[in-house]
């Protein structure tokens, strides 16, 4: 299957584009929820470009099953990104949950979310 | 201003980065050692059909427990950062919400049994096929999202999902422990037979501790879900 582009070169300029969203909106919003949203953005998109390292040219999913035979195991693709980005995903979900914890707590201290009405624990 | 053009700065550099990073790309043709080392010793070694279930549960099992210690910090700490003092808590109850309508509330009761079953099916599937305790878990916990969202006044026994979490969090160690005396290390599933590759009942000890990560999982994501609602 001879296409021009690589489906793991589209899944890894989909994930680096998907982080550099994400990082445009953590660092230009103001409001605490939408860097949160950047915070995840910037997460999906590298968990993407692990599991698109993890390719191999027209492999298959790592399950041994009718159509991946034991004997030919080498068809399948990396599954040790795979279950690396599993580990990531849960650690991004606990990091999503404590930055929404937080900004519960500010919005309740303060009543904004704007990330400007904080400003004494600058230094 | 400034700060605009020092982030712009800040998005083109890491832009630069990436373009290298995915310009020096190559996709694979070939394994890398480990990894066909994983995919054609799993299968034999644990009799585990899916690859990616049987390096997350026995050979990084380690990683796999430290994962749901985090969980677990995560559904404390949210718990202590949105304790409600006595007063703010008589007056969510004091608004109570007016109930959802008819077609929410059905739609709820018929989905959620659904939601559930599928995600128990996931679960218990971790070692055949794509799925696996965390998986599951989530999609168990989206059932409870569900019911929340269809009711908010409704009422989860957080207590009872705590016990339940805890005991398979203890049951997870404990099967740790066991193949850490019946076999050949700590996490090691091979205290069990291995059975036939692609079986139900098969590959050691892995469905019992995806099941156990998925009961956990799911109760841990409840309980977090429960408290951040106002």
């Amino acid at each position: 299957m001879a296409t021009i582009l690589p489906v793991s070169s589209i899944l890894m300029v989909t994930g680096f584009g998907l982080s550099l969203i994400g990082l445009c909106g953590i660092l230009m919003h103001r409001h605490l929820l939408r860097i949160i949203i950047g915070f995840a953005l910037f997460g999906t998109g590298l968990h993407i470009v692990m599991v698109a390292t993890g390719y191999v040219t027209g492999g298959t999913a790592p399950i041994i099953d009718r159509a991946l035979g034991p004997a030919e195991a080498g068809r399948a693709i990396d599954p040790i990104p795979s279950a690396l980005v599993v580990t990531a995903i849960v650690i991004g979900f606990a990091v999503t949950a404590i930055m929404l914890a937080y900004a519960v707590r500010l919005h309740s201290a303060r009543k904004t979310f704007d990330i400007g009405a904080f400003t004494e624990s600058k230094w | 201003m400034i700060h605009r053009v020092c982030a712009l700065a800040a998005v083109i550099l890491f832009a630069l980065i990436f373009l290298r990073l995915a310009g020096g790309y190559a996709e694979r043709s070939a394994l890398r050692p480990l990894a066909e080392h994983y995919v054609s010793q799993a299968p034999i070694e644990l009799g585990v059909a899916n690859i990616v279930t049987g390096i997350l549960i026995a050979y990084r099992g380690f990683d796999t427990l430290g994962e749901v210690a985090v969980l677990f910090m995560v559904a404390a700490s949210v718990g202590l950062l949105l304790q409600k003092d006595d007063a703010a808590l008589e007056e969510t109850k004091e608004r109570r919400r007016r109930p959802a309508s008819e077609i929410v509330m059905t739609g709820s009761r018929v989905l959620l049994p659904v939601i559930l079953t599928f995600g128990a099916y996931v679960i218990v599937n971790g070692h055949l096929s794509a799925g696996g305790g965390f998986q599951g878990g989530a999609i168990v916990a989206s059932g409870t999202m569900l019911l929340l969202l269809a009711d908010p006044g409704a009422r989860l026994n957080a207590v009872a999902l705590s016990v339940i979490e805890s005991l398979a969090g203890v049951a997870y160690v404990a099967i740790g422990i066991l193949g850490l005396i019946l076999a050949g290390g700590f996490l090691d599933p091979r205290f069990l037979p291995p059975g036939e590759a692609g079986a139900f009942i098969s590959a050691g000890a892995i469905p019992l501790v995806s099941a156990l990560l998925g009961i956990k999982v799911g109760a841990e994501l409840s309980v977090i879900i429960n408290r951040f609602r106002s």
